[in-house]
């Protein structure tokens, strides 16, 4: 029998939020910043609660880089949370990366992908595996709840033991397509 | 008074004489040069690029060295580009941040086009209408000695938007391989250890 962790709904389904959240405590992960997505609603509520971590909203996704690369000046580790239409936004502050060698750790929620509603999100969410390789992020694909421990943790290391920018691409099928119909 | 402008070397100087433990980033361009000019720090990350992150960087380090002071100087046109992280910062409240934007109103290194705040736009007053602690627009080297006590003493986060004279000064260049900045700046701030992170 399989068995059953803390980050087991009693459903049986996974709680792939508090699983991404505890590798990023087990990496020393001090400082959050993201620009919500709904598929990252628990993630950040989880973050706001933590009294270790400083949670940092955005107004765009590139501040997030440069607020890691402060962050890794001062002897912190962060993260950036975001989703795959906010990609776009950081390509000219991955310099930050490249030139410098700041770990960067990103946790991208795809749209566009699966099932989307919204054809505004297609193309930048259909773009974003090619316009992270450009820009020089290495991307992991999460698709399944339980590899999410395992695919952050792998992030974390090659970002911080790296000095690289990684990005873990959270597939749109395994947060579930939004709908209209449904509030939020 | 005559109506001269500051000078920006002077003003920066002013700012980072008997610096102490202050930790510096330098916006790309003109404020960064400034800053090499005061004398080439390890404790200062100079930017040649990501225009509009100089802020953001300083508040990952204001948050990262709460016991330290951080200052943030940048220019005007790279201030603009960043806008927002006036507001992300406001939120955070971080009382170890002060930003000094030296605001010639030109886009220096690009042939000196306007930039917004010669047509009006008012950095400081967007500061406090986020939230800043104070934000004031300096235009006196009667203002410098409130300045300098703001950056090394007061409750942040503070703006200052110091007007300054659009003269060209001669180049004084940092060093501009990003990977030794950073590690010159962590090792002089977190020691020799800092490299096995």
């Amino acid at each position: 029998m399989r068995r059953k962790t803390s980050e087991e709904s009693p459903d049986g389904s996974l709680d792939w939020p508090a699983a991404i959240h505890r590798a990023l405590k087990s990496h020393g992960v001090r400082q959050v910043s993201y620009v919500p997505d709904a598929g990252h609603k628990r993630l950040i509520e989880l973050c706001h609660a933590d009294r270790s971590m400083a949670a940092v909203p955005l107004t765009t996704e590139e501040e997030g880089i440069g607020l890691a690369a402060g962050a890794w000046l001062g002897g912190e580790r962060a993260a950036l949370l975001l989703q795959s239409s906010g990609v776009g936004n950081c390509i000219n502050a991955l310099t930050l990366s490249s030139n410098c060698g700041f770990p960067l750790l990103m946790l991208v929620t795809l749209r566009g992908e699966w099932g989307e509603f919204n054809p505004w999100q297609i193309p930048m969410g259909q773009a974003t595996p090619e316009a992270l390789r450009l820009g020089g992020v290495h991307a992991l694909r999460l698709e399944q709840a339980g590899d999410a421990f395992d695919t952050v943790t792998a992030a974390a290391k090659l970002a911080f033991g790296g000095y690289g920018a990684v990005a873990v691409l959270i597939a749109q099928r395994m947060i579930g397509a939004k709908a209209f119909e449904e509030k939020r | 008074m005559s109506g001269a402008k500051l000078d920006r070397r002077s003003v920066v100087r002013a700012l980072l004489e008997r610096r102490g433990d202050l930790l510096v980033v330098a916006g790309l361009g003109s404020s960064a040069w400034d800053c090499t000019a005061a004398g080439d720090h390890p404790l200062t990350f100079p930017l040649w690029g990501a225009m509009g992150s100089a802020c953001m960087i300083g508040l990952g380090l204001a948050i990262a060295q709460a016991r330290r002071r951080v200052l943030v100087v940048t220019g005007d046109g790279e201030m603009l580009m960043g806008l927002g992280s006036l507001a992300t910062i406001a939120v955070q409240r971080p009382g170890n941040l002060a930003i000094v934007v030296l605001d010639n109103e030109r886009y220096g290194e690009t042939g000196m086009q306007k930039t917004h705040t010669a047509y009006g736009t008012d950095l400081a007053a967007i500061a406090t209408a986020c939230g800043f602690a104070k934000a004031e627009i300096v235009r006196s080297a009667s203002q410098i000695a409130g300045v300098r006590a703001g950056i090394h003493r007061g409750k942040g986060p503070l703006f200052y938007q110091v007007k300054v004279a659009s003269d060209p000064d001669p180049l004084v260049l940092p060093p501009r391989d990003g990977a030794y900045l950073k590690h010159r700046f962590r090792e002089a701030l977190l020691g020799k250890s800092s490299a096995a992170d």
